[in-house]
């Protein structure tokens, strides 16, 4: 097997995964400690793409549009908790599916009424928009690697805001027992808000982060909240350390599959079976790998101890 | 009370169906993709159509247009259900449009079955040119191998020894992929089939491309998708190394958005196609310069087929002098390809596909600085989809 490029194709999957976790944890937080299935996530992550890249043109500058559109996306994010998601928590879970399904569809026809049906490409700057050579033969667009350190430093800091924080500790006190909290004279609403707030951010930064790889489209949030739902449940829904290590495997199977699998098959079926099953078992690879987890353990890979 | 507002309400409903009844007119389905990030392909036809319907005068014959556009979110599931209600409860005369392959060939049966025609103004599967041929299916466009036959051809000219192809996992791709290899002489080093429509992020397939060491990259990404190729292209610095060939992939609809994005390196790509906005025709000119006008970019092939399509079926209702009935009088007419189309002369084979030239073209700034496409040369002449032959009709 050729090492370069098994090097290179793990570098890639690491960033699929990292862009996956910055989806997932917000997903995973509001579903865990609000328990709210969200699927207009997606939607939120795509406004944060719009957003970006109207700043983008606007500014003249990507980074400064990234730093601007975060707390935008923030705003959005605490508007649509209080307006619509705070009077959805009382409610089962089908009727927050019901619920956020119809708010993709208003946010989807929104961004087509606001920014039409074409799609923005985003222009990066010259510095980012070229390739290191980290070592002989492995050149990877600098780009992708600041998505792998953003991510990664996201990552980071979300643990310790959960884990050594005040505020942290409420999210999780509000998640065993809110009522408790309530009656210990922490203001509950204003807490889920916040929570809610954070997890659109992240989701938007992730918008944001992929804008100018593939561009700013409708329906964009539709292809990735599958792939977050699947990461949540893997890794145990409420859990941002369970988050983290399911999107990294499932960023990493995926783009390995991609990469390889034909290859494999090629050793054992004809050229033209592997070729036209490869790519079919390649995309469900990451079902599989979910059917497997959730037979030996249905609760994901680590579930918080609390539930 | 009940029951008579229920009568009054039979009544108006058949005094409207018999007014329709009555009314000299020409009912047209068309379907195509309005919602989704397909949108921007269906405006792009819908605006032809409606350019089309303007260039009429608003009639065919003595017909008014009656136009019904129908929404199929690049699903075959809601591409079919649009057709179900446009041929049973519009009772529309003629169906046209259909960007997507697999859309198409869900709702064929349901147009056909009705006995109506289907006119197909972009998707043009195999299946429906060899055995599922119909003697009521016309296309305004070309059959899906045909425009990446032209592209084989294009790189053994070039002396292109080996190839790496990246095409999306559907029925569409799986005929440009078998059109290039059908005229491609040199070796293919690799394939790849990416999740359709899912898949944006190319990094995997484009590190495999590049580790393959191919003398040319291959690719089919309609829509949004050939946006996201492009970029990824040239972040991962592979213009140099690796020259990029496309069908269906740079267009007048992408263009302009790489323009925006200053993404440099799409000028000078090579695409084949069976038009171009720089082809010398009187009704091609007409139809640039006011789609120009009216919309201010230029028209992308999806529209130039839709836009054929409506004069196609013009043909049609006039050949009958506006005998609806007469199916077999229609039929005969838009056999002949007796309209003039943007594309120039070109006449239909026994499977009712088009047999026409296909261009190399090449992507240049106008003396605007607008980018566009211009034809470098014709690479076939009066050329015939391979699945003719596997079609029972004459």
């Amino acid at each position: 097997m050729d090492f370069t490029l098994l090097f290179i194709q793990t570098i890639n999957g690491l960033q699929l995964g990292l862009l996956l976790f910055l989806v997932a944890s917000g997903l995973t937080l509001v579903f865990g400690i609000l328990d709210f299935v969200n699927l207009a996530h997606g939607s939120i992550y795509m406004f944060g793409a719009f957003i970006c890249a109207s700043l983008t043109f606007f500014l003249g500058n990507f980074l400064w549009a990234v730093l601007i559109a975060l707390p935008i996306v923030a705003i959005i994010g605490y508007l649509i908790e209080r307006t619509i998601v705070q009077s959805l928590y009382a409610r089962n879970h089908l009727d927050h599916v019901l619920g956020t399904f119809g708010l993709i569809l208003v946010l989807d026809t929104l961004a087509h009424l606001i920014w039409g049906p074409a799609g923005i490409a985003v222009p990066l700057p010259q510095w980012l928009n070229g390739r290191v050579e980290i070592f002989e033969g492995v050149v990877i667009p600098t780009f992708r690697l600041l998505i792998i350190a953003t991510g990664s430093g996201v990552a980071l800091g979300l643990l310790w805001l959960v884990n050594y924080t005040r505020l942290g500790m409420l999210i999780r006190a509000g998640a065993s027992n809110r009522t408790m909290v309530s009656a210990l004279g922490i203001d509950i609403q204003l807490l889920f808000g916040l929570v809610f707030a954070l997890g659109a951010t992240l989701a938007g930064l992730a918008g944001m982060l992929i804008a100018p790889i593939t561009e700013a489209s409708i329906g964009m949030g539709g292809e990735i909240i599958i792939t977050a739902f699947v990461v949540i449940i893997i890794g145990g829904i409420g859990s941002i350390k369970g988050a983290f290590i399911a999107a990294i495997i499932v960023g990493l199977i995926d783009t390995l599959g991609r990469s390889f699998l034909d290859t494999l098959f090629k050793l054992v079926m004809s050229i033209e079976a592997a070729e036209s099953s490869a790519p079919a078992i390649s995309a469900m690879l990451i079902y599989i790998l979910m059917a497997a987890i959730l037979a030996f353990k249905p609760q994901g890979l680590f579930p918080p101890k609390v539930r | 009370m009940k029951k008579i507002s229920a009568i009054i309400a039979a009544t108006l409903i058949a005094g409207i169906s018999m007014t329709a009844l009555q009314a000299k007119e020409v009912k047209v389905g068309f379907v195509t993709t309005l919602t989704t990030g397909g949108a921007v392909l269906g405006k792009a036809q819908k605006n032809a159509v409606n350019l089309a319907i303007e260039h009429m005068g608003g009639k065919m014959g003595d017909l008014d247009i009656n136009l019904i556009f129908a929404d199929d979110g690049v699903k075959p599931e809601t591409g079919k259900q649009a057709t179900d209600k446009l041929v049973k409860q519009d009772n529309v005369d003629f169906v046209a449009g259909y960007i997507w392959s697999h859309v198409l060939l869900a709702s064929r049966k349901s147009v056909l079955d009705a006995g109506k025609f289907l006119i197909s103004a972009n998707a043009g599967p195999s299946p429906i040119a060899g055995k599922l041929c119909h003697e009521n299916f016309f296309s305004t466009s070309w059959q899906n191998d045909q425009t990446p036959m032209a592209m084989g051809e294009v790189l053994n000219q070039q002396g292109v020894k080996s190839l790496y192809i990246m095409s999306p996992n559907y029925a569409a791709g799986k005929n440009m992929v078998a059109g290039v290899e059908r005229t491609f002489k040199g070796k293919v080093l690799g394939k790849d089939f990416t999740k359709w429509p899912g898949q944006l992020d190319f990094s995997a397939e484009l590190a495999k491309a590049k580790a393959s060491g191919a003398d040319g990259l291959f690719v089919f990404y309609p829509g949004k998708a050939g946006g996201a190729f492009i970029k990824q292209y040239q972040q991962a610095g592979m213009k140099d190394v690796m020259p990029l060939y496309t069908v269906f992939t740079v267009d007048g609809i992408s263009l302009p958005k790489f323009q925006a994005g200053n993404l440099e390196g799409v000028m000078g790509s090579r695409v084949t196609q069976h038009w171009d906005p720089t082809l010398d025709n009187a009704q091609n000119k007409r139809f640039v310069a006011d789609y120009k006008t009216k919309y201010g970019n230029y028209p992308a092939f999806y529209a130039a087929q839709a836009y054929d399509s409506m004069f196609l079926i013009k043909s049609a209702v006039e050949a009958v002098g506006g005998d609806l009935t007469n199916m077999d009088g229609m039929r005969t007419a838009m056999k002949s390809a007796n309209y003039e189309s943007v594309r120039g002369k070109y006449t239909y084979g026994n499977n009712h596909m088009p047999i026409q030239n296909f261009y190399l073209r090449e992507v240049v700034k106008d003396s605007e600085g607008a980018w566009t496409t211009k034809i470098v040369k014709t690479v076939f002449e009066n050329h015939q989809d391979p699945y003719a032959k596997d079609c029972p009709l004459k």
